[in-house]
């Protein structure tokens, strides 16, 4: 604490806005990575993933199961087209003997010999017609659609749901979690003594850059549970078709998350208490759930769905899944990340201002016009 | 020196400054004294540019006041404020480099200030796991690990014990000793009476007298002697143009004109032997309530 020390050492100039936005950042990431409650959220979130991969491949998986048959009176090559159709085959040698074994729950049904069939076999079983059983024995057609690629419509459910549950999770989450550390700064003063040392700008960067990269933190270690899931569950045909939504999911949920951030950021600098964080995050959070709901209710409505896909805020998720299903023409990702890059441009800049004009007005509430014509 | 020039600021149509002009030089403790909603705060906070004058100027050694000399500035909130989870090591390291200090640098900085405060065994413990006066040294190596050049401290010294406000004393004076620039405000007068050299006294938003302590003594309330003496006193009360105001058999306390009081030891002597005769002089506190005294005076006029 000597002059001497002060000279040589005290820097003379304030940090760039890039170098304070850059230890800001620094700060969040390592102060939300080492929290609990993020850690245990995130692990129970992995492990909720790769487990519901592997029951998903169980579940497939028990179809495979022989069925066993009382064959009553069968010719032997009757008997074997059962065997080929996973059918496991017990002699009996009576139709007596047959009825036994059902009812005893041996066998799930009987299979006789009935000229009246095309297959000339005649499926018969306990209290309910055999249908599953029968579907063994039923002939299929290959098929195919016109329009777009043959994923059946239970897929792209599922992607569309695990795409807006997963966009919704992560900025809601993270949204959250900015909100409170802003709210925090301001109500217990410390942005006081930050904004003696960098500036707001600096400040609202740091905190959204910081945020988003642990955002896509989480964003990838989900969908590396998600690729392990599909692997140990042996599930890995699906990864081929979902490769290129990921990608893309990825590229928008870049810039749609730093929007979401954005919006968070500057409503939470408008309140300077916990308690009243409810008077103003209804509209963050509508804007954090629209695109899973359009995914949730939308989905079989072209109409919505395409302007979905270029509405900023439901864009990430509604323009993924639309690729997914191949309805894109090739412009239309590219459109639609352009309208929503500029927008996140715009409403960052906007959100500065908020921030800027509203940090350090304390007590009430601060209305949006006042924040926005205060300078200071 | 950091000088205040014709500062105004109102909020929502009422103004709360009015040109309130006073300046703080290097190597003094400068005590800002004021009742509650004075201004002390909001021109605190206008001088760290957290938030912006209506008009007026802050210079500082001549020169206005530009974001790479406010980073020269330590400050502490009025409210106090820090990340109360993180650890109290790591806070001041992070808002060392957020002055501009490298990481090794703002480690081994926010380390010894710490120490040097008396808090060697927390480094490594959340805020929020210590006392109220240790969460207060952390606040004021807060305002100080980047050495600044002008410090300035709102309240720093309420509801510290009379050894923490030795520590932080004793911080500060080196700070200042060092050629530093201190001005702190404080509504526990006889703290700052004890403290400052310098004083400047806001009431009402508007600056009600600056300079030094002693001038400031002499200056305002009235000046009063005491007298001391073996023999009985109580002939005092019969003086002319001497008001008492305590009495005992052998020492009295009286105002009155300094001819007067001359008259009365020359009287004292001839009565017997004087023990003492010394001119008191009135502390803060009574200056303070004059100033008072007049605004309530003004009041009822009006």
């Amino acid at each position: 604490m000597s002059v001497e020390s002060q000279e040589t050492n005290a820097p003379q100039s304030p940090l760039s806005t890039t170098a304070a936005a850059r230890l800001v950042a620094g700060r969040e990431i390592h102060t939300q990575v080492r929290s609990k409650p993020f850690v245990i959220s995130t692990l129970v979130t992995v492990v909720l993933i790769i487990g519901g991969f592997i029951a998903l491949g169980f579940m497939g998986g028990d179809d495979e199961d022989e069925v066993p048959v009382a064959a009553v009176e069968l010719p032997a090559e009757h008997q074997q087209m059962l065997e080929e159709t996973n059918f496991e085959v017990t002699q009996a040698g009576s139709m007596d003997e047959a009825e036994q074994l059902l009812q005893d729950g041996d066998v799930d049904v009987i299979a006789a010999f009935d000229e009246e069939s095309y297959i000339q076999i005649q499926l018969i079983g306990l209290d309910e017609l055999p249908m599953t059983e029968a579907q063994n024995l039923s002939v299929m057609p290959t098929m195919d659609v016109l329009d777009g690629d043959a994923e059946d419509s239970d897929i792209l459910y599922f992607v569309a749901m695990a795409f807006g549950l997963i966009y919704m999770l992560v900025a809601m989450g993270s949204g959250m979690i900015i909100m409170q550390n802003t709210i925090q700064e301001k109500q217990n003063r410390i942005v006081e003594i930050l904004l003696s040392a960098i500036s707001a700008k600096a400040l609202l960067a740091g905190k959204i850059l910081g945020n988003s990269i642990v955002a896509l933190g989480q964003f990838l270690t989900m969908a590396v549970a998600s690729v392990v899931g599909m692997a140990v569950s042996g599930q890995l045909e699906y990864l081929e078709m979902l490769t290129w939504p990921m990608a893309w999911f990825l590229v928008f949920f870049i810039p749609g998350f730093l929007l979401v951030a954005s919006v968070f950021a500057a409503t939470a600098s408008l309140v300077s208490r916990q308690e009243d964080s409810g008077s103003v995050m209804t509209p963050a959070m509508m804007l954090v759930m629209a695109p899973y709901i359009v995914a949730l209710f939308g989905l079989n409505n072209d109409l919505v769905m395409t302007v979905a896909s270029y509405v900023p805020f439901t864009s990430p998720v509604a323009m993924s899944v639309r690729l997914f299903d191949g309805s894109t023409a090739w412009f239309e990702p590219l459109l639609s990340m352009g309208i929503l890059v500029i927008t996140t441009v715009l409403v960052m800049a906007l959100a500065a201002r908020i921030y800027s004009g509203a940090l350090l007005h304390t007590g009430q509430r601060v209305k949006l016009s006042q924040a926005l014509k205060s300078e200071n | 020196m950091l000088q205040l020039h014709d500062i105004c600021r109102s909020f929502s149509g009422k103004q709360v400054l009015h040109d309130v002009s006073f300046s703080a030089r290097p190597g003094q403790l400068t005590g800002f004294v004021g009742g509650n909603g004075a201004g002390k705060t909001t021109t605190m906070r206008i001088i760290l540019g957290v938030l912006a004058s209506d008009s007026g100027t802050i210079t500082l050694d001549g020169s206005p006041l530009t974001a790479t000399s406010r980073s020269r500035f330590g400050y502490m909130p009025a409210e106090r404020g820090l990340y109360p989870k993180m650890k109290i090591a790591e806070q001041i390291t992070y808002l060392a480099r957020l002055h501009g200090f490298s990481k090794e640098d703002a480690t081994q900085r926010a380390e010894n200030l710490l120490v040097s405060l008396g808090l060697k065994d927390r480094l490594t413990d959340a805020l929020e796991t210590l006392s109220t006066g240790n969460q207060q040294r952390v606040q004021i190596a807060a305002a100080l690990v980047h050495e600044p050049d002008v410090l300035i401290l709102d309240e720093p010294f309420s509801g510290l014990d009379p050894h923490a406000v030795d520590q932080v004393l004793q911080v500060l004076t080196e700070r200042a000793d060092a050629g530093a620039t201190v001005l702190f405000s404080s509504h526990q007068l006889d703290v700052v009476e004890r403290l400052c050299n310098e004083l400047v006294i806001i009431g009402d938003g508007k600056i009600l007298d600056a300079g030094g302590r002693e001038d400031l003594r002499r200056r305002h309330g009235s000046l009063r002697y005491e007298l001391t003496s073996d023999a009985d006193l109580s002939w005092v009360q019969t003086q002319p143009g001497v008001l008492i105001d305590e009495i005992t058999p052998e020492r009295v306390l009286f105002q009155s004109e300094e001819s007067q009081a001359h008259a009365v030891l020359t009287e004292a002597v001839k009565r017997g032997t004087v023990k003492s005769f010394s001119p008191i002089l009135p502390n803060l506190s009574e200056i303070f309530r004059e100033f008072t005294a007049d605004k309530t005076d003004e009041e009822a006029a009006a």
